[in-house]
């Protein structure tokens, strides 16, 4: 059976919204845990900027599904397996080479799609993205930094990082899975057609991890799947149980 | 009565950010547009950032300080294109800014700025001292909008407004 367009649309936004809410979840999980003041302040900055992103793009995904969810209802009364986020932002933070390795990982892809979808014929989507684009980019320099300077700087820093980019490149496929509903989208003009983004993304981030003298990740190892269709891996039920225990525990709650 | 836009604008000049509380909302650039239908009023918003909490609170205090003015019939519209730009402070918001101890953003937001950390950031000077030597601390400060700095020959830490 064909797919409406603001079905297509629902779907493809729940994974864009959903993206932005597990990561800033899990951004959020570093605030007093960071390794220096600055640092926790950023993270918990980014996470914000995150949450901010996944209000906006639930509050639409609810529009095109028509049913009357708004950002609230999606984010905290969906099971996991509705998820659509990708398996790379569900992963437990780890120490803080892992959540800079996601960082740079994540929020290079964010900010050329953010890029492409300024485009969107879509006009809340698009206006959506040019604000989103905006405070990527500032995503993106952060992580490189500490690229650079974890990469480039002690012997413990540099494995450190290293065993990171090796552990989140499983990833990277499910980042950038692409179906039919994409394509439809794409099809109908009311996304740009996103299959340059991926290419786009190596070359810059080669150019990165050359430069921090790391090395990049063996391209034919393993990769996992499964997070656009709701396959999870088990951490994303951990989480939610946390992110969403409140509003389930007393719905309506008000403060 | 009726009210003209003056009449507003003139209210809204008494709407301050709750986070950097010398500017106005009409200092910050986020009042995208008034529109009068007899004694209905509708103001455009437009946020800084998307994820900014203040942005809440600045629509509601836009919305008493009309209603306090008279004006019952009050609708709050959310613009978020084109996407605020902090080329819209105004001059005297900078100057505000300075005052404040807060340095304003340099350039424009369109200019080209550092990407991949790869390209040297523009000095920022002082708002203090107004001494060049100056150095990011982080690039996030106490709201999504400023970075830390700290000036080396005042040995000052300050807030620097991002270009956004």
């Amino acid at each position: 059976m064909a797919t409406s367009n603001n079905a297509a649309l629902f779907d493809f936004l729940l994974r864009l919204g959903d993206d932005q809410l597990v990561l800033g979840q899990r951004l959020a999980e570093w605030c007093g845990h960071g390794p220096i003041l600055e640092e926790d302040i950023a993270l918990a900055n980014i996470s914000l900027d995150l949450f901010g992103h996944a209000q906006a793009v639930l509050n639409l995904a609810g529009e095109m599904e028509g049913q009357g969810r708004d950002a609230d209802k999606l984010a905290y009364f969906r099971e996991a397996i509705e998820f659509k986020n990708c398996l790379l932002v569900e992963q437990p933070r780890g120490d803080f080479a892992y959540t800079i390795a996601r960082q740079i990982v994540f929020s290079l892809r964010a900010y050329l799609l953010w890029d492409e979808l300024t485009k969107s014929s879509n006009e809340t989507l698009a206006g959506i993205a040019g604000k989103a684009k905006k405070e990527s980019r500032y995503h993106v320099t952060h992580a490189s930094e500490w690229v650079l300077r974890l990469g480039d700087g002690t012997a413990d820093s540099h494995a450190r990082l290293q065993n990171a980019l090796d552990e989140v490149w499983r990833f990277t496929k499910d980042l950038f899975a692409t179906d039919a509903i994409e394509q439809q989208l794409a099809d109908q003009k009311i996304i740009p057609n996103l299959g340059g983004l991926y290419g786009k993304w190596l070359t810059m981030l080669q150019e990165l991890i050359t430069k921090a003298t790391l090395r990049m990740p063996d391209p034919g190892m393993f990769m996992q799947l499964g997070g656009r269709t709701g396959k999870h891996t088990e951490h994303l039920g951990h989480m939610l149980s946390e992110l969403q225990i409140l509003p389930r525990s007393y719905p309506d709650a008000r403060w | 009565m009726t009210w003209t836009e003056s009449d507003v604008l003139k209210a809204l000049e008494t709407v301050r950010d709750p986070e950097v509380p010398v500017l106005s909302v009409l200092d910050l650039g986020i009042i995208r547009g008034v529109d009068i239908q007899g004694k209905a009023v509708t103001v455009k918003v437009t946020p800084t950032y998307s994820g900014c909490p203040a942005l809440e609170l600045i629509e509601r205090n836009v919305a008493e300080a009309l209603r306090d003015k008279g004006m019952q019939d009050v609708t709050i519209e959310r613009v978020l294109s084109p996407a605020w730009s902090t080329d819209w402070i105004s001059e005297e918001g900078r100057r505000k800014l300075k005052e404040f101890g807060i340095a304003p953003p340099v350039g424009n937001a369109d200019d080209e700025l550092v990407l991949i950390g790869t390209k040297a950031a523009p000095n920022i000077p002082c708002p203090f001292c107004d001494s060049l030597a100056t150095e990011r601390r982080s690039q996030f400060g106490a709201t999504a909008c400023k970075a830390l700095y700290y000036c080396q020959a005042c040995h000052q830490p300050f807030e620097y407004f991002k270009p956004h």
